[in-house]
């Protein structure tokens, strides 16, 4: 029963981590990108003020069942995922409900929470909405190829399915699998500048054209459980190629309090200097059409899989 | 504990804070007017860093920004984006044009006064106001927001008959619903 319960204070605690990062990454993006631009910017805790102003919206509008609960399901699918994501590697605290195979597991829930998004923008019936729509899933079928690829490629050389097993591995022979397969980690990168929809790739919300796409009938509490959702999976995100890519953070031989600081600041520094990636690219680029999105991401991107699918192999 | 005064004191200012320091505009681009809005926003002026961004769609919004004359066949446009947003909501009239005409005063097609319409929190005088009293007026409505004086959609709530009716003389071919927001 105790340990169930430690589980259970343990998942909670991801949950907060997790929703806390996300929003302040977000939160130092929009100051980052407002100093690029010569601007002064909001400060970092904006998007948490922007948070409970929208929570505490008086009136909300819906637009039947699924329209209501698309914001539950990215919700659902957020904290979903990250129930299935080392946090730390083998540290107590952040439990997980890891089990082998989980990493395909989580390629087909990754998509969950977008499909549930998709069904209540189109029952609210704004045109604006069911172009978004049709543009994110064109957009999706883009970069899940390169990604695809790339976690195959890591499967077949590694003959295993399961995150904690890579992570296991990576702490072991001590090398990272950036290093061990190059060609996947940047097809997986390339996958990931698809996946946090800044520019060039931010085709779906698109605020001049599409009038943020499928958010658009969206307010108040809506949009403000749909930004928390967001959050956590851009977190789920960062965290999963950390562990995948880059060693993961945290020591299993070493689970102490001190050592779990430790291993959240290794994770942070990690993750952010990911996230940074896909956020540079945007400041220096205007927006693709749909097409081309998807010509970029079936070219180099999934030449680069396809070659560190062979370099698996041999 | 819940249903405390004192708590309850707490929870709005809470609440007061964030909504003055998250304030998502839908500039309603009508007049000339629209051309000071990217200078308040750009980086110059930069109004993000008290919070102010811009909204895409109604729903989203919190603050209305008219932006310089309504044409009497605007008006409709503009009554359904104010419905269509959700309390607690927010206008601000921006140029001479919304407080007595300006200098369409006498103009066939547009209207006078945007009070007669739609209520008003904030009025930014000038012809037009630069960016540096567009921020002030914007300061204006967080100091209302703070003090809970802004309380727009009720007004609109509790006079909505006045309203109408003031609207439908405007308007002739009134074919919208009555209540849809």
């Amino acid at each position: 029963m105790e340990d169930l319960g430690l589980k259970i204070f343990g998942a909670i605690l991801t949950t907060i981590m997790a929703f806390a990062v996300g929003m302040t990454y977000g939160g130092i993006v929009r100051k980052l990108t407002a100093r690029v631009q010569n601007r002064f910017g909001p400060p970092f805790y904006q998007n948490f003020l922007d948070l409970v102003k929208l929570q505490s919206k008086k009136t909300n509008i819906a637009h039947g069942f699924m329209g209501h609960t698309a914001p539950v399901w990215i919700i659902i699918a957020s904290i979903t995922v990250l129930m299935f994501i080392p946090i730390l590697n083998g540290n107590l605290w952040f439990p997980n409900l890891n089990f082998h195979g989980d990493l395909i597991f989580i390629l087909y829930m990754m998509v969950f929470g977008s499909l549930g998004m998709a069904l209540g923008a189109g029952q609210t019936g704004n045109p604006n909405s069911a172009i978004g729509v049709t543009r994110g899933l064109s957009m999706m079928v883009g970069y899940e190829i390169p990604f695809v690829l790339a976690l195959v490629a890591l499967m077949v050389q590694y003959h295993t399915t399961s995150i904690q097993d890579l992570m296991q591995i990576q702490h072991e022979s001590g090398t990272w699998l950036i290093f061990s397969n190059p060609f996947a980690f940047l097809a997986a990168l390339f996958a990931s500048l698809g996946m946090f929809r800044y520019s060039p790739f931010d085709i779906v919300g698109a605020p001049a054209e599409l009038a943020s796409g499928p958010m658009s009938e969206f307010g108040g509490k809506y949009l403000g459980t749909m930004m928390t959702g967001g959050s956590i999976f851009s977190f789920i995100k960062l965290t999963l190629y950390v562990d995948l890519f880059l060693g993961g953070a945290g020591n299993p031989d070493h689970i102490g309090i001190w050592a779990t600081l430790a291993g959240i600041g290794v994770l942070l520094i990690k993750t952010f200097t990911l996230y940074m990636v896909p956020v540079f690219y945007g400041w220096v680029s205007p927006r693709y059409r749909t097409e081309q999105a998807i010509r970029y991401f079936w070219g180099w991107p999934t030449a680069l899989g396809i070659i560190g699918l062979i370099w698996a192999v041999y | 504990m819940i249903n405390d005064k004192d708590s309850q004191k707490i929870v709005d200012y809470i609440q007061n804070f964030s909504r003055k320091h998250s304030l998502f505009v839908m500039a309603y681009g009508t007049g000339c007017g629209a051309i000071e809005i990217p200078a308040t926003m750009t980086s110059r002026y930069d109004a993000e860093r008290f919070g102010i961004r811009g909204a895409a769609t109604p729903r989203q919004a919190d603050v209305l920004l008219i932006t310089g004359y309504l044409a009497t066949k605007t008006l409709k446009r503009v009554i359904r984006v104010y419905e269509q947003m959700q309390e607690p909501k927010y206008v601000i009239g921006f140029g001479s044009c919304t407080i007595n005409g300006g200098m369409y005063y006498d103009s066939y097609n547009t209207i006078n006064a945007l009070e007669q319409y739609i209520p008003v929190d904030v009025y930014i005088n000038g012809c037009m106001p630069r960016p540096e009293s567009v921020i002030s007026g914007f300061i204006k409505l967080q100091e209302l927001i703070q003090q809970g004086k802004a309380d727009n959609g009720k007004r609109y709530r509790e006079n909505l008959e006045w309203y109408r009716t003031n609207q439908k003389k405007i308007i002739k071919n009134w074919k919208m619903p009555d209540y849809n927001w």
